[in-house]
């Protein structure tokens, strides 16, 4: 283990003060120096798409790297529900200590409170950034910003565009960052992805990419790199992450130094369309704003086979408001996933597989009307109907839980830098605001206030002390760096074996539902560990891998990306095993209340786990770092919804 | 549940210079309620275990949202489905026994790279030239200063929800782009927010349109038909009407 310090960096002073007094004190970079400087951008999401147009426009010089074949198609697109503010417009009691509070109860007291503090005041800026904007946001009758609720909270403070809500948010801040490409401040380049960090001295001076049409190997230096990558839900092989998410920049900046943080933490969201065989590739997601109106239930007697609508009202089990009365179907996310698994497992599941609960909208189409309900969710209806060839304004949905989102990522301090001097880590690829699960209407809040309002003032505080263009693509490191991309790609293609990458990457996600999933326990967590080593030595003997390096080649691209989830999925197992405690997503069986809630182990296990990686040899080596978190201001309970 | 026997037509094309063909394939038990992108991802892993090379697609989110995927389908851009993306589409719209011919959108400003994949950075630069209200970080008013009228941001918000898929251009006759600009600058024109620019974005818009070579709107209505978002071509008319009044404005 090598000595690394970890320190947060949280400013001193009262909590509302310390972003503030923060914002007054770091370094300022001077307008015309600002164009002396290079920032890569890796990642064009929310997080990604506004911190490059931010920099531009401040003068920086900004390259952007994305996958997809327009920076518009990052995954942030397909983000429904909406996204959290404490504007209060509601005049139902809400400020920014609620939103603060909130978010960190959520996350059952696993972040840090100045880090989140910081989120809930920027929420605020956000909302006015957008609408300036054109984010065409519900309105009332009045022309005024509407909100709905969300899970996890008990005021309306979640602004929406039906249920595009992501997709409007990232058309903004595209929009933002093509500007600033007509103006020359941006160079955006598409499909080309990042397949390792250039480290020269121990600081973080570019990137090595993949030109995924022409194939070629690319080298790109930069005075700083902000990653912006997203999540690695797709570990699991079936999430409701986009099919090209992947955590392949994020894990090689970890190879090179950056520490992985939390990495078990892994959100199951409650309600998604349910599997229904075995080509599926992707699981789609339903927004939990139909919650606010949809009613979760199961028949209360095993083998009921009746058709929902046959089952009388005394004979359906309304899990959710019968246990937590006060917030009922609007829990956190984590606390409904896992009561639809109890349910699941006591054999009250509804639907082929029975693995499915019902959410049901016959009442509140009876109070509202079906024009209300359809005004409101109308996208997302058709998309269920269109899956599943139901009509949900007749029969109740079948929701099942699936992996969702990653609270885990690269560790960062207050200033979103890794421990790698010059990277910078925002949005989920970071492990920063959440703790151990997120609220839901919160992703979309954290990638903006990273990208818009955070990234913007720590980079310059970083720069200020940077000499610009110090190290060029002639450095040996680039070569050095390009030469190990290219040698895990040639050794791909060189196996030729028998099974496809699908079909590990099936496996892999099986492994990890099982024992890495909703619940974990020791026994299972070592069970997956063995597994995971065991499929990912197979991997490297019997893989087959399509095609060459030299032109488009989509299934090379997924090797690549399965080979790096083979190790990240054992990191994930072992930081499950190692908290010995349960918290938010993290349940494991042997550390429950009596109720069956996540019983958290303060004393021992309030820290941040942030894992450093030492090498690779048949099993991961890696080193436990922990970073304490103290809570001056909020006290620690047990999460109650009750 | 039921399985069914299709036949695929697919555009097969090596590189953007390469001479493409068409390749037959046959698939046995296709599940009715697999997507139409698994059923190819299906292909692809028999044609792999076979040692050739899989047929290239784009996609992404695979939930409508993306705007990655942008096959035409038996002559028709996102498949047979109204309002839905190919992405959508779900095998039970098919019987056993069906043909099924896949190519590629077919538009000079679209150039293939391999297969069904095509070139779209066209749509970037139109936006790029334009398609944005200025408004740097950190200068925004707050929020609810500034009341829309709830017809206006619910129209604004029908003309926001394109994907930039370019099924539009595919399925239009001239491969005109006219129902992606206009969206863009229905979406932006019609808010309050978006006056200041509205004559630069609407001339700035155009004109890069027609730069790249697309071609012009004829009225046909084919974009309309295939959207799938539902995006209404009175999107063009609505730019048409700008474009002008800006012209003669500037």
């Amino acid at each position: 283990m090598t000595k690394i310090k970890l320190t947060s960096n949280v400013p001193d002073g009262p909590l509302a003060e310390k972003w503030t007094k923060h914002k007054n004190n770091i370094k300022l970079v001077s307008p015309n120096n600002k164009r002396k400087y290079r920032i890569i951008v890796v990642g064009t999401g929310l997080a990604g798409a506004s911190a490059a147009a931010s920099l531009a426009e401040l003068g920086y010089n900004v390259d952007t790297f994305c996958i997809q074949d327009s920076a518009r198609r990052a995954h942030s697109i397909a983000a429904q529900g909406g996204i959290n503010a404490a504007k209060n417009y509601q005049n139902d009691g809400d400020s920014v200590w609620r939103l603060f509070y909130d978010t960190i109860k959520g996350g059952d007291y696993r972040s840090r409170e100045a880090n989140v503090y910081r989120l809930a005041e920027n929420s605020n800026h956000i909302i006015d950034q957008a609408v300036a904007q054109g984010v065409p946001f519900g309105r009332d009758y009045g022309g005024l910003l509407d909100n709905r609720s969300f899970g996890g909270a008990q005021v309306s403070r979640t602004f929406y565009s039906r249920g595009q809500t992501g997709q409007q948010l990232l058309l903004g801040a595209y929009q933002a960052m093509m500007k600033q490409v007509h103006h020359g401040k941006i160079k955006n380049h598409v499909r080309q992805e990042m397949l390792d960090l250039v480290v020269v001295d121990g600081v973080a001076k570019g990137i090595i990419t993949r030109d995924l049409v022409s194939g070629e190997i690319q080298k790109w230096a930069a005075d700083a790199v902000v990653l912006a990558t997203g999540g690695y839900g797709n570990v699991f092989y079936l999430s409701t992450n986009a099919k090209n998410s992947n955590v392949t920049a994020a894990w090689r900046c970890h190879k090179r130094g950056a520490l992985f943080a939390n990495p078990s933490f892994v959100q199951i969201h409650p309600t998604c369309i349910p599997v229904s065989g075995d080509y599926q590739s992707k699981l789609t997601l339903m927004s939990e704003s139909l919650r606010n109106d949809g009613r979760v239930w199961v028949p209360r007697n095993k083998d009921d086979k009746r058709k929902p609508n046959d089952i009388p009202e005394e004979d359906r089990y309304y899990y959710l408001e019968e246990r937590y009365p006060s917030f009922g179907n609007l829990v956190p996310r984590d606390v409904a996933s896992r009561n639809a698994k109890h349910v699941t497992d006591e054999g009250l599941g509804v639907g082929e597989t029975g693995l499915a609960v019902y959410l049901d909208f016959r009442d509140a189409i009876k109070r509202d009307g079906e024009d209300t309900i359809r005004a409101r969710y109308g996208n997302l209806f058709a998309m269920y109907e269109n899956i599943t060839d139901d009509n949900p304004y007749e029969v109740p949905m079948r929701i099942f839980p699936a992996v969702h989102y990653t609270m885990g990522g690269l560790w960062v301090d207050y200033n979103l830098m890794s421990n790698i001097p010059g990277l910078f880590v925002a949005g989920e690829a970071n492990f920063s605001d959440h703790g151990a699960n997120r609220l839901g209407a919160s992703a979309l809040m954290q990638g903006l206030s990273d990208g818009y309002f955070i990234i913007p003032y720590t980079v310059g505080n970083y720069l200020a002390d940077v000499t610009p263009h110090d190290v060029s693509t002639a450095h040996e490191a680039f070569d050095t760096t390009a030469k190990e991309a290219t040698a895990q790609l040639d050794k791909l293609l060189a196996v030729q074996g028998e099974k496809t990458i699908i079909e590990y990457h099936r496996e892999l996600g099986k492994i990890m539902w099982d024992q890495v999933g909703i619940s974990r326990d020791q026994e299972g967590l070592e069970t997956a560990l063995s597994k995971i080593r065991a499929l990912r030595e197979d991997f490297w003997k019997n893989v087959r891998v399509p095609g060459k390096t030299n032109y488009y080649n989509k299934y090379l691209e997924f090797a690549n990306r399965v080979a790096d989830f083979f190790e990240l999925a054992e990191l994930m197992a072992l930081d499950a095993l190692d908290r010995k405690e349960s918290c938010g997503c993290h349940l494991r069986d042997e550390y429950q209340t009596e109720e069956g809630e996540a019983l958290r182990n303060d004393k021992e296990y309030s820290y941040v786990s942030a894992w450093e990686f030492e090498g690779l040899n048949g099993s991961l080596q890696t080193a436990l770092h922990k970073e304490k978190l103290d809570f001056e201001f909020v006290e620690l309970k047990q999460r109650s919804y009750k | 549940m039921s399985l069914m026997t299709i036949h695929l037509r697919i555009w097969r094309q090596e590189h953007k210079d390469a001479k493409g063909q068409f390749e037959n394939y046959t698939l046995d038990k296709v599940n009715e309620h697999m997507s139409f992108l698994e059923m190819l991802d299906v292909l692809n892993e028999e044609l792999m275990k076979e040692g050739k090379d899989p047929v290239e697609f784009d996609y992404d989110c695979r939930e409508g949202i993306c705007g990655s995927c942008n096959m035409v389908i038996n002559g028709r851009a996102h498949g047979p489905k109204h309002k839905t993306a190919a992405c959508q589409l779900h095998m039970r719209n098919y019987k056993d026994g069906d043909t099924i011919v896949i190519e590629p959108p077919r538009a000079s400003a679209f150039p293939v790279i391999k297969d069904l994949v095509v070139d779209r950075s066209a749509f970037d630069r139109i936006i790029e030239a334009g398609g944005y209200i200025s408004v740097n970080t950190g200068a925004a008013p707050e929020a609810n200063l500034l009341p829309v009228e709830q017809e206006t941001a619910n129209e604004a918000f029908d003309y926001a929800t394109c994907i930039g898929c370019g099924a539009c251009v595919a399925a239009c006759p001239n491969s005109s782009a006219s129902l992606f600009t206009g969206a863009k600058l229905a979406h932006l024109n019609s808010l309050p927010q978006g006056q200041p620019e509205r004559d630069l974005r609407s001339i700035a818009m155009v004109e890069q349109m027609q730069k790249e070579g697309f071609g012009d709107c004829s009225n046909f209505a084919e974009c309309e038909a295939v959207c799938p978002v539902g995006i209404s071509i009175s999107a063009i008319a609505q730019m048409r009407r700008d474009y002008l009044k800006a012209v003669v404005r500037n």
